[in-house]
């Protein structure tokens, strides 16, 4: 039964990924193609300067695969893939979660994984370290930079699992309100202390379009609203039919 | 969805009821491990391979997913 679960899972990640693919190419490829113009200027502009001082032209960086298949075939397999991923995870949470969530059905018990997915997996990492359009971000620092953001990704998941945890433990000795507030409260002081404790990260260029860098934070922050959002409510029909024709 | 709807009352589970059938946490947890596995390939070669560590050589990987990549939040370049 679990095993059907996540098999059904990873068919719903495909659709949120297809789906999640059709955002980005609508809001975020016209964003993607201004930075990558942006970044083309720059080059160009460095590489005249190199060879006006009389040093030798900076070598190009090769082009393996068009903008078109980027843009395209590219960024739907990226996006099907992470969205199969997620998918399977996400089955694996409905099947610990479903049945005890007090008195939630499958249709809220999905959606509230997908609040709290979105929330710990991406929102609160994106807080301290938010997406970037290409050209924004020095290649010297990609180790330090992917460090930093999976660092961030994992105290932020491990401070939720706690948080509901901890919830669990004070609901019955100060209710269910007051219980909840302070887990969250406990969240709060983890993730703000992380916020405070890991360094920032600033490389975007002084001459970069500030509306560029909107847009595509906007369109990355949709993306990910319709990958979960997608798995949130597609999969509570699935998950409740499965546990249905299981027990049958 | 309509051959859904006609056989409703028989099959169809409520969304909004409990079902008191949680799945015991001895049987989750093989496919737990299974289900963290995969997520965790597919975002390792979606948003960091060729980047910051590489498994293969080249940039292939990198240079396709490129999109996606920055899209999905992850750093790159």
């Amino acid at each position: 039964m679990v095993g059907q679960l996540v098999f059904r899972g990873f068919i719903v990640g495909i659709l949120a990924g297809l789906l999640a693919f059709g955002w980005a190419r609508t809001f975020g490829e016209p964003a993607v193609n201004v930075a990558i113009n942006f970044e083309s200027a720059q080059d160009a502009a460095k590489a005249a300067a190199a060879v006006a001082a009389g040093k030798p032209r900076p070598a190009e960086d090769p082009v393996i695969f068009s903008r078109t298949v980027q843009s395209g075939i590219g960024l739907l397999t990226g996006m099907v893939v992470a969205g199969a991923g997620l998918g399977c995870l996400f089955a694996v949470l409905f099947a610990f979660a479903n049945g005890r969530m007090g008195k939630l059905g499958p249709g809220p018990t999905s959606i509230l994984i997908a609040f709290f997915g979105l929330m710990s997996v991406y929102v609160v990492p994106m807080l301290k370290y938010p997406a970037n359009p290409p050209s924004v971000g020095e290649p010297a620092t990609i180790k330090y930079r992917t460090g930093l953001y999976f660092l961030m990704m994992a105290i932020s998941i491990a401070a939720t699992l706690g948080a509901l945890r901890l919830r669990r433990s004070l609901v019955p000795r100060y209710g269910a309100w007051n219980g909840s507030l302070l887990a969250l409260g406990a969240y709060l002081v983890v993730i703000a202390a992380a916020y405070v404790g890991l360094p920032g990260i600033n490389e975007v260029p002084r001459a970069f379009p500030a509306v560029t860098l909107w847009n595509f934070r906007v369109a990355s922050f949709g993306i990910q609203i319709v990958l979960w959002g997608t798995l949130g409510i597609v999969f509570g029909y699935v998950g409740a039919r499965t546990a249905q024709t299981a027990r049958l | 969805m309509a051959t859904e709807d006609t056989r409703a009352d028989a099959t169809a589970a409520p969304l909004d009821l409990p079902l008191r059938v949680a799945i015991p946490i001895s049987k989750i947890m093989p496919w737990a491990i299974f289900g963290v596995v995969i997520m965790g390939l597919c975002y390792y070669f979606v948003g960091a391979e060729q980047g910051a560590t590489s498994i293969f050589s080249g940039m292939g990987i990198h240079e396709f997913v490129h999109d996606a990549r920055h899209l999905l939040g992850f750093p790159c370049h």
